[in-house]
């Protein structure tokens, strides 16, 4: 099987994150950076599927020349090969943009399965897998929960706020993950030895026949017209509990009406 | 007057609360008109009604259930070419959010995810990094495509014709490629659904163990609300994962907001910061969720809650 699976590096969610205030981008280099939560499950997963059904597992990431380290951890999971998409062209890119981007490196790997993970921490937009499936022209199995799969059928458990649905589809397809399909494993000491000879692949725009104008902030079909630190919420009313702590609550929920 | 497409949330039986919040922002904006997949249009004309709707293009076909996201954004695809609208507004839920994203690319527009409120010139509000920043935003490409997070938006009556008007459109097999094959609903019982509910009662890791959730439940109960958990109780098992909010779980934005035994780690308050009020108890003064707390107690749960559940008891018996 030929499994691909998309991997971002962003923002870790403990430092602080900021928007440049010149042009309301990410400040990707203010905080320290990490790979993507949900990414690590879609990685534990290709890998699953890797070892059940046998094949190669291969990462891509779009992301500026740091974004490596995102790619050797996914590597040193146990992932075989890697292309990374870096082009300075491509900074400030929307999801529009960066979809078609992934689209086209996708359309030039075989791929019976491309994993990611449902949303990324930074962006939290929750739409790429929608997008590549709407332009790739293949099944889109998000939000799974489960995976099953024989090689040419799939079929997943759709999480949903009332529980989940399942949907089946014939590969290849576009599947993206939700933290309860599995656990990813932490790398080995010697995967992480191993993830330092592993070949990675550096694609610019030119190399995928992509148009500098085509790509990053001025190409964005949204824009940023302003943004603000939210001001800090107004100090609130803390007791202590001296046995009457749910009283006071309970006075408190009274007076604001929700009882 | 322009027109706003908003595209239903149902069941086929009832409208959702969320479709009411984007019929009172579509109003701000247009004329709306609701589009409604699938069948139950006629029986939901009232409350659509109700909240402002001009007119109700209804797509009543099993496609729309039958097949993941595709057959929807086919759908308004085909409404915008027809009808022009001024921008298209729909549900951050996941399946909204999707719906939005395959319809960007479908006409090359702009999208806009998870907005707490849409401004003059459909410049949408956002807040990101965990509440630490606000954003105003807006499409300049396209028609704006905006996903409006359930709850943010207060729902306000104004009576509308909510004039019936059926769509002859057949989705096409290119959108019938994720076929949808059974639905499992796990067992909520009476409680409202998480990101509609208008008041949360959510239990972390303070409560120390499964069983205790049953304490969560109980003063979830006494107000009608609805139970979410942290994710270090969801990982423990303790609860289910579709509960979880968070940033890798669900956001909400009820009008109260209560975490009982949670710390408040950002990757929670990812998942609530927008809240209205905020309830908080723990036994750690510490606790960064306290910065947060429009009120809070700092003390044992196991004292606490079951103290306040009688208290509520007492009150609704007055």
């Amino acid at each position: 099987m030929n499994i691909v699976v998309l991997v971002k590096q962003v923002p870790d969610t403990w430092s602080e994150r900021k928007l440049r205030a010149e042009d309301s981008t990410l400040d990707r280099d203010a905080a320290d950076a990490v790979i993507n939560e949900l990414d690590d499950y879609a990685i534990e997963e290709g890998l699953r599927l890797q070892e059940a059904l046998g094949g190669e597992v291969t990462i891509v990431s779009m992301g500026p020349d740091k974004a490596a380290d995102a790619i050797r951890k996914a590597l040193s999971m146990g992932a075989d090969k890697a292309v990374h998409v870096s082009d300075d062209a491509l900074r400030g890119s929307d999801g529009l943009v960066t979809s078609a981007v992934l689209a086209k490196v996708l359309e030039r790997t075989a791929f019976d399965v491309v994993i990611l993970g449902s949303e990324s921490t930074d962006a939290r937009m929750g739409t790429l897998a929608a997008m590549l499936s709407e332009r790739l022209g293949v099944p889109q199995m998000s939000f799974a929960s489960k995976v099953e799969t024989d090689g040419s059928k799939i079929s997943i458990h759709r999480q949903a706020d009332y529980g989940y649905d399942t949907v089946e589809a014939t590969l290849p397809a576009v599947v993206s993950v939700v933290e309860k399909i599995n656990e990813p494993r932490y790398p080995s000491f010697k995967g992480i030895m191993a993830a330092k000879k592993k070949p990675v692949e550096k694609l610019t725009l030119a190399d995928l026949g992509i148009d500098p104008g085509e790509a990053g902030l001025g190409a964005s079909a949204t824009e940023v017209v302003s943004f603000a630190n939210r001001p800090p919420r107004a100090a609130g009313t803390i007791v202590t509990d001296e046995g009457d702590g749910g009283a006071k609550a309970a006075e408190y929920l009274a007076s604001r009406k929700f009882i | 007057m322009a027109e706003i497409l908003v595209l239903a949330e149902h069941d086929g039986q009832t409208v959702k609360k969320v479709t009411t919040e984007l019929l009172t922002l579509a109003r701000a904006h247009g004329e709306p008109s609701v589009v409604w997949t699938g069948e139950g249009a006629e029986a939901a004309r009232a409350r659509l009604a109700e909240f402002g709707a001009a007119k109700v293009y209804v797509a009543d076909s099993a496609d729309y259930e039958d097949f993941v996201v595709a057959p929807k954004a086919e759908l308004l695809a085909h409404l915008i070419a027809e009808k022009s609208p001024a921008a298209v507004l729909l549900a951050a839920t996941s399946e909204g959010r999707e719906v939005a994203g395959r319809l960007a690319v479908k006409t090359g527009s702009g999208v806009l995810t998870d907005v707490t409120g849409v401004g003059d010139g459909l410049t949408g509000e956002q807040s990101i990094f965990g509440g630490a920043i606000t954003v105003q935003s807006r499409v300049r490409t396209g028609t704006p495509v905006i996903a409006v997070r359930p709850n943010a938006v207060t729902p306000e009556a104004a009576s509308g014709a909510a004039e019936i008007e059926p769509v002859s459109f057949t989705v096409t097999d290119d959108a019938k490629t994720a076929r949808v094959t059974g639905k499992v609903v796990a067992e909520r019982g009476e409680r409202p659904e998480l990101t509609e509910a208008s008041i949360v009662v959510s239990g972390g890791r303070g409560l120390g163990s499964g069983e205790h959730f049953s304490l969560i439940e109980q003063l979830a109960d006494s107000l009608g609300a609805a139970v979410g958990a942290s994710r270090a109780a969801t990982d423990a098992g303790w609860y289910p994962h579709q509960f979880q909010v968070g940033q890798t779980g669900k956001t909400v934005s009820p009008q109260l907001y209560m975490a009982i035994g949670i710390s408040g780690a950002i990757q929670h308050r990812a998942g609530m910061q927008t809240s209205k009020t905020i309830m908080v108890v723990n036994k750690d003064p510490e606790a960064p969720i306290f910065e947060l707390a429009d009120f809070g107690v700092v003390g044992d749960l196991f004292k606490v809650v079951p103290q306040l559940v009688e208290e509520i008891a007492k009150r609704s018996e007055a």
